[in-house]
């Protein structure tokens, strides 16, 4: 898959975003004042900003106020219901803690379960696709709401924050150690693809035209094995080791800053990687494997 | 869910639908074409049309491109540059006219042939070559030389018709078609529709080609042939069916020339038929043992006859293929097919043909006066193309398949091949060539004709030839189609003489349509010591701004198809069906925006501007307005005129006086008029006097012209006899082996001459292939069919792909006896293993067509034409005469006999961002209509934003 | 509603005939031509070094190597294949992907799509594509515009593709009829779905190409052995027979 600017700032800084509101909602951090103004802006920043990024994807974005309306079937309605009610209803909350107004914080509780929501259905726009087998298995949502988490903790300086980035390190692991094996896996060559292996083993002739189109730039992005093992091993040290150990020393909130600022740059890798390496089977009839 | 949008199912398609002929190749389709808004919005085939019914290519959907393409010629233009610079002048019509006319008017007066008039992909050569005639040259042709007068000629001389579109198969009844040599490109809807039909009805489909893509590709058997060694297969299985005894006897001594006797006697007469007291040839009767007449009632012609020494034309037939040269073990391994599958083949050919024969229910009469019940069929029909006519050996080849139809009795017969109208025709029914000039007079007749003997040859009082391309000399006797790919190369050299304008009409001939098109370039530029260019003054017709355009001193902006007038006549390549005669009319269905005008009325207005023979009133004013008006009042004989239908008072067809809203009953008629052969007279038709007697109320010919199939060739004879010393007229010493061998009257094999080249180190064989959705050079300007094939890679067969190493991305140097080009290559399994192709016509000049010189059609893509030489390869024994590397009959371009080496490139030695080799510096932008199709402004913000910001389809 | 509507009254869609397609793209500018009509599909780099366009149907065309037989090659056009389970509506966050109740066609409704490429995505088989001037979906629409268009005359009430296919490699028809044309020939010809571990349970239906190699007559006989009766040996035999 085409790794677009647009969709990996979208899914990396909304998911940072919404997993650290989750810790602002519940209460896990607990600013005031203008230390909440900027925290709680922070996390409203950086959703906003990747939904904002989100909206780049967009063809055609005039009409996107009626991606509210499939809520029943698509995950993509359901995200955008997910991700407006959580930032309504942790607005009163963010207000109270800034201006000190003392609110119930059951909003907040809840807002939370619903920024971890909104990442998980994030997650499963990628996860449901069964196209595409490297993203249509049980560790998306896991890797996905692992980073909101780890993210999120790593910004409220959660003691445990090493933790849960030593536990995205070892999703990711999984995740391309599975993945790796998923295309294999879901069965579909060439051969099933045409119904060719009937008769024989097909491959490719000549393509359907020898220009350019939008399943090719969309759908059909071959990345180096070499190249990607590269950028695996620095997703790995930067989105999990390095930040883990970051935080271990003392250096207090530039620690933080900067176990944050590692693990932002690590994610973008990651889900540069989840993009690029995601094979769609339409790239079968190009010729894209097998 | 019922919440799902309201859509109109029901919108309203367009404000007109006009009724057309396609031209975007030459299979001349009917075509809706819907306007909106006085534009043109979307074009179908015509459900009615005999050649499409209702379906279409590719191409002919894509046509609406044609008209919007930013390569269309604006106005006329005058080079003010070198020649081939491409730097131009925008000039009005009246220069452009006058300064023609002040160009050929002096030539007409003081040396007509000086003017050479040669016409590309021209359906109107019934004008053109009227015109031609008219101004008094020898020297006009169309296409058919580079194309396949092969297939035309071998055909004609054969069977009097031909392969090309000019008959076809009887898809509804054949039970088995085999096609040899035959791409996607040629009559191409009609062959498809017939396939589907074929398919549909479980026939079995068998192809004879190199190359298993298209027709091959569905076709239930392939048989991947060594390329020009089809004749020796088909003789092969000649001699299987032979060996068996599977040959229509009956066929054979009813229909062809099998039971004439040959003379047998050694001197002048050898070899021809022996003739009676009135010069008729004749037969012996089996029943009497007594010679009869040939055409005579209830005479029962003995084919194995011996009469004074002088065996049948049978005998001599069975003598040559049951030798042992001819068995399926002996051509096996030169032909890459093993002994089994021929056998195999001819099995099959043999089963179908005479154990699963047919007949019909209609009783009919043959010329004789004999009476048949009805009409028995053996459903093998047979189809051929290029693929074998491309080659030196490619006339003999035709004749040699041909000759398989006949002995199995499947030419005009039920499930076999069918010709259609004006064919059957015999030889004598054609023209002989006409070439004799007298200033300021027409030639006597037309140029283009079919040769019986050396005394028909276009030559000099001196022997030179007469014509500028050689057609009809000793070199190519049979050239029925003149040698367009000789013209330049003939005229630059000065042999066989100089010439002053050369005016050319829709041929692409400084690029793909030439041999050599690297040295073609240098030939149109080259200038003597007087600094005057070699070839002195081209004029050039085209619409669009080929590669030919920069080489021309005049152009002459020609319309689109969708805006012209165009008949597509009786008198010349109509759109006749078995079962009818056709023809058919092209008509403005939208009106040009611009300078350009229909060539064919530019002619005209030449013509009358010149003042040629029926092209001016008595008063020397023109006599015609326009083509149109040609198309409807121009009689080519009284009451024969370029369209048969609603002829006189609008209700006769055939013959008729003009009918001055004929071109309105056309349209109305959806641009076609068919004219239906009886249902008795639809088979046997050479034979047939209701097909005959139909014929001639049509006006296709005078009187009944039945005929026999020439199995053995006595024009071709009589050129032996000539090269054997015989007759006034004689050959040059150094074609006198070569015409012993080509002009055999019987059909035979013999190698081509590229396979010399072999002993060079060129061993690999190199072939070209036009795609079903590309036409020559004008598909890769269209903006939809460029998307489908915008490059081209080389070929390779397996064999020779694992032998060098080859890997995708790869290059490969291929050089041959005449250059050498790097081109990209691919990976194909199903090709013949000593065989490369590519498919033609793709790659393009730098700057040509509009198109962005980066495009890859001009980077990555290339042409084969540049390893091919116009001429054969010196030799000593010919004595320093330049010989055209072209079939030694017809003088048809043997492109296909091209031999190659083939040297890996890897793709790390090819330097990134490198195209193929060679590169031409790119043609600078001429003054044409640029723009092309206004793009939909954009609906939305994002695209915007996106672009900004470098974001999403960063691709583009 | 880009929920399905499980099962729809009539299922419309195409048979693709492998044995018969010759691979002349005819189908693929047919439908671009309709499709288009100067507005509709989109063009960029038209003569440009890349160029690029919305296309709703392309034809590919694979080598085939297949025991004791020849290599093939196989010509493949692929377009929507208006499933039953379509996973490109189900995505659809705005419902402008939507499958028709009353006879299956899968379609996209561009004024509500926000051109989020999410259905071109789930389709397995890519038959979506994003119009690059438009921003919104295109797809293959079975010519919904032609079928039931009372301003055509009833013979051409077939999708673009359909009417012009030199072959009759393509044929439209009703699936849920087992008597109908489609439905028949699936049943002789061995019909089958394209990738159906897939899941999608798509309409459209693909002939194979059928079995291929030499025929079947037995090798001819010779007459008599010509080497030795000689070429007179061999006329007596074959002139006695007429």
């Amino acid at each position: 898959m085409h790794p677009a600017p647009s969709v990996i700032l979208f899914s990396t800084l909304s998911g940072l975003g919404f997993g650290f509101l989750a810790f602002l909602g519940a209460g896990i951090l607990l600013p005031s004042g203008w230390a909440a103004f900027f925290l709680w802006g922070l996390g409203y920043g950086l959703a906003v900003a990747g939904l904002l990024a989100a909206t780049f994807h967009l063809g055609n974005p005039k009409n996107a106020v009626k991606a509210f309306s499939q809520w029943r079937t698509s995950w993509l309605s359901r995200e955008a219901w997910a991700s407006v009610a959580t930032l309504v209803l942790l607005a009163p909350v963010a207000l109270s803690d800034w201006l000190g107004l003392g609110l119930s914080r059951l909003p907040g509780q809840i807002g939370a379960g619903l920024a971890l929501f909104t990442v998980l259905t994030t997650a499963m726009i990628y996860t449901q696709i069964k196209a595409v087998p490297r993203w249509h298995l049980w560790l998306t949502p896991v890797m996905f709401v692992s980073f909101a988490i780890a993210g999120g903790a790593v910004l409220a300086g959660a003691p445990w924050a090493s933790l849960a980035l030593l536990a995205v390190g070892a999703v990711l692991l999984a995740t391309w150690r599975v993945g790796d094996g998923a295309f294999a896996r879901a069965g579909q060559t060439l051969g099933a693809a045409t119904g060719l292996d009937q008769i024989g083993l097909p491959t490719v002739f000549e393509p359907a035209h020898t220009a350019g189109n939008y399943l090719l730039r969309e759908m059909i992005f071959v990345v180096g094995r070499r190249h990607a093992r590269k950028l695996r091993l620095i997703a790995l040290v930067l989105a999990s080791l390095l930040p883990a150990l970051v935080l271990l020393l003392p250096l207090g909130w530039v620690g933080i800053a900067l176990a944050a600022l590692l693990h932002l740059a690590g994610a973008l890798a990651a889900r540069w990687l989840f993009f690029a390496e995601a094979e769609h089977v339409v790239g079968l009839y190009y010729g894209a494997r097998g | 869910m019922n919440d799902q949008p309201r859509i109109d199912t029901s919108p309203r398609v367009s404000d007109e639908v006009r009724q057309t002929t396609c031209y975007m190749c030459a299979c001349r389709c009917g075509i809706n074409v819907h306007l909106k808004s006085g534009k043109v919005s979307y074009i179908e085939g015509n459900r009615d049309h005999p050649i499409n019914k209702g379906v279409l290519c590719a191409k002919g959907a894509s046509g609406i491109m044609q008209v919007t393409a930013p390569s269309r010629l604006r106005a006329p233009l005058r080079r003010v540059g070198p020649r081939g610079s491409g730097a131009f002048e925008v000039i009005t019509w009246e220069e452009a006219l006058s300064t023609a006319v002040s160009w050929m008017k002096p030539l007409r007066e003081t040396a007509p042939e000086k003017l050479a008039f040669f016409t590309g992909r021209d359906q109107s050569q019934s004008l053109t070559g009227w015109w031609a005639q008219n101004f008094g040259t020898p020297n006009y042709a169309a296409h058919g030389g580079f194309c396949s007068v092969n297939m035309a000629a071998g055909g004609i001389y054969t069977i009097g018709g031909a392969f090309w579109e000019f008959g076809q198969p009887d898809w509804d009844r054949t039970k088995l078609f085999v096609m040899f040599g035959v791409a996607e490109d040629h009559d191409s809807n009609p062959i498809k529709i017939g396939i589907g039909k074929l398919k549909a009805q479980g026939a079995r489909v068998i192809s004879v080609n190199p190359i298993r893509t298209g027709y091959s590709a569905v076709a239930d058997d392939w048989i991947g042939i060594t390329p020009g060694t089809d004749g020796l297969l088909i003789l092969s299985l000649i001699h299987c069916l032979l060996e068996a005894g599977k040959i229509d006897l009956d066929y054979l001594a009813q229909w062809t020339n099998a039971p004439l006797l040959v003379n047998g006697a050694e001197g002048a007469e050898k070899g021809l038929f022996v003739k009676n007291a009135e010069s008729q040839p004749f037969v012996i009767d089996r029943t009497t043992g007594h010679p009869a007449p040939w055409d005579g009632k209830g005479v029962e012609p003995d084919l194995g006859a011996e009469w004074q020494g002088n065996r049948t034309v049978f005998r001599h037939m069975v003598e040559e293929y049951l030798k042992p040269d001819y068995a399926p073990e002996a051509v096996a391994e030169r032909c890459g097919v093993t002994a089994g599958r021929i056998r195999a083949l001819a099995a099959e050919l043999a089963e179908v043909a005479f154990n699963q024969a047919i007949s019909l229910d209609r009783p009919w009469v043959d010329f004789r006066g004999n009476a048949h019940a009805n009409m028995p069929g053996r459903p093998v029909s047979f189809h051929a193309m290029r693929g074998i006519s491309a080659h030196s050996n490619g006339f003999q080849t035709a004749r040699a398949l041909h000759l398989l139809q006949i002995i199995l009795g499947a030419v005009e017969t039920p499930g076999g091949y069918r010709l259609k109208p004006p064919y059957p025709k015999p030889i004598e029914a054609h023209p002989t060539p006409h070439f004799v000039t007298t200033p300021g007079k027409p030639l006597t007749g037309p140029h283009l004709g079919y040769v019986r003997s050396p005394d028909d040859l276009a030559l000099l009082a001196d022997g030179s030839p007469a014509r500028i391309d050689k057609a009809f000399s000793w070199e190519n006797p049979f050239s029925a189609h003149g040698l367009m790919h000789m013209v330049i190369p003939n005229a630059h050299t000065g042999d066989p003489y100089r010439i002053d304008t050369l005016f050319l009409y829709m041929a692409n001939m400084s690029w793909n349509s030439s041999m050599n098109s690297a040295r073609v370039m240098e030939m149109l530029t080259e200038q003597g010591a007087d600094g005057e260019y070699l070839i002195p003054r081209i004029i050039y017709s085209d619409a669009y701004a080929s590669e030919m355009v920069a080489y021309a001193d005049l152009i002459l902006p020609d319309t689109t198809y969708l805006e012209r007038h165009d008949c597509i006549s009786l008198l010349d390549r109509p759109i006749s069906e078995p079962d009818a005669a056709g023809d058919a009319i092209r008509w403005p269905v939208v009106t040009p925006d611009r300078e350009v005008r229909c060539f064919q009325s530019v002619l005209l207005e030449l013509g009358a501007r010149l003042g040629l023979p029926g092209m001016v009133n008595e008063d020397g004013s023109a006599k015609y307005a326009d083509y149109a008006d040609y198309i409807v009042n121009h009689q080519r004989r009284p009451g024969v005129g370029p369209l048969m239908g609603y002829r006189g008072d609008g209700t006769a067809t055939g013959r008729g006086a003009p009918n001055p809203v004929q071109m309105e009953r056309y349209i109305a008629n959806g641009a076609f008029h068919q004219a239906h052969v009886p249902e008795d007279a639809a088979f046997y038709k050479p034979w047939n006097m209701a097909y005959q007697d139909w014929a001639v109320k049509l006006g296709l010919f005078e009187t009944p012209q039945p005929y026999l199939f020439s199995i053995w060739s006595e024009p071709m004879r009589r050129f032996q006899l000539a090269a054997e010393g015989f007759g006034p007229r004689q050959p040059p010493d150094h074609l006198r082996e070569r015409l012993k061998q080509s002009m055999h009257p019987l059909p035979i094999w013999y190698a081509p001459y590229g396979d010399e080249d072999a002993a060079f180190g060129y061993t690999v064989h190199a072939l070209t292939q036009r795609p079903m959705d590309m036409y020559h050079s004008w598909g890769s300007q269209n903006a939809w069919l460029r998307q489908i094939k915008g490059q081209n890679a080389l070929y390779l067969p397996t064999k020779l792909w694992k032998a060098q190493g080859f890997k995708p991305g790869d290059w490969a140097r291929v050089s041959s006896r005449a250059g050498s080009i790097t081109v990209p290559v691919a990976h194909m399994a199903a090709l013949n293993e000593n065989t490369v192709w590519t498919w033609n016509a793709i790659g393009k000049r730098k700057g040509a067509w509009a198109l962005s010189p980066a495009a890859p059609e001009a980077t990555t893509g290339f042409l084969l034409n540049h390893l091919i030489s116009e001429l054969l390869p010196d030799k000593a024994e010919n004595g320093g005469h330049r010989l055209s590397n072209s079939d030694p009959v017809t003088g048809q371009a043997a492109w296909f006999d091209q031999r190659v080496r083939v040297e890996r490139v890897a793709a790390g030695d090819h330097p990134a961002g490198r195209g193929a080799e060679p590169e031409f510096a790119p043609l600078p932008d001429l003054p044409r209509a640029g723009g092309g199709r206004v793009q939909n402004s954009s609906r939305n913000f994002a695209k915007s934003f996106r672009k900004l910001l470098g974001l999403g389809e960063s691709a583009r | 509603m880009t929920a399905l509507p499980g099962a729809t009254e009539k299922r419309l869609g195409l048979v693709v005939d492998l044995d018969t397609c010759v691979g002349c793209q005819a189908c693929v500018t047919a439908c671009k031509g309709w499709n288009d009509q100067g507005h509709g599909l989109s063009d960029q780099d038209a003569y440009g070094a890349n160029p690029s366009g919305t296309f709703l149907n392309r034809v590919h065309s694979y080598q085939v190597e297949v025991a004791d037989a020849p290599p093939q090659i196989v010509n493949f056009p692929r377009s929507c294949l208006h499933c039953e389970d379509a996973p490109c509506v189900t995505v659809c966050p705005t419902g402008a992907s939507y499958k028709r109740a009353e006879d299956g066609i899968v379609l996209v409704n561009e004024d509500a799509c926000i051109g989020c490429g999410l259905c071109a995505w789930a389709c397995p088989y890519g038959a979506r594509e994003l119009d690059a001037d438009q921003g919104v979906m295109k797809k293959c629409t079975l010519c919904v515009d032609r079928i039931y268009n009372d301003n055509l005359p009833e013979e051409d009430r077939e999708p673009a593709c359909v009417r012009t296919c030199p072959t009759n490699a393509r044929h439209f028809g009703d699936f849920a009829d087992p008597d109908s044309a489609v439905s028949r020939l699936v049943a002789d010809r061995g019909g089958y779905d394209l990738m159906p571990g897939m899941g999608t349970k798509p309409t459209n239906k693909y002939l194979p190409p059928r079995k291929k190699g030499p025929g079947q007559a037995s090798l001819l006989a010779p007459l008599l052995d010509v080497k030795a009766t000689g070429i007179a040996g061999w006329l007596d035999r074959v002139l006695g027979k007429i």
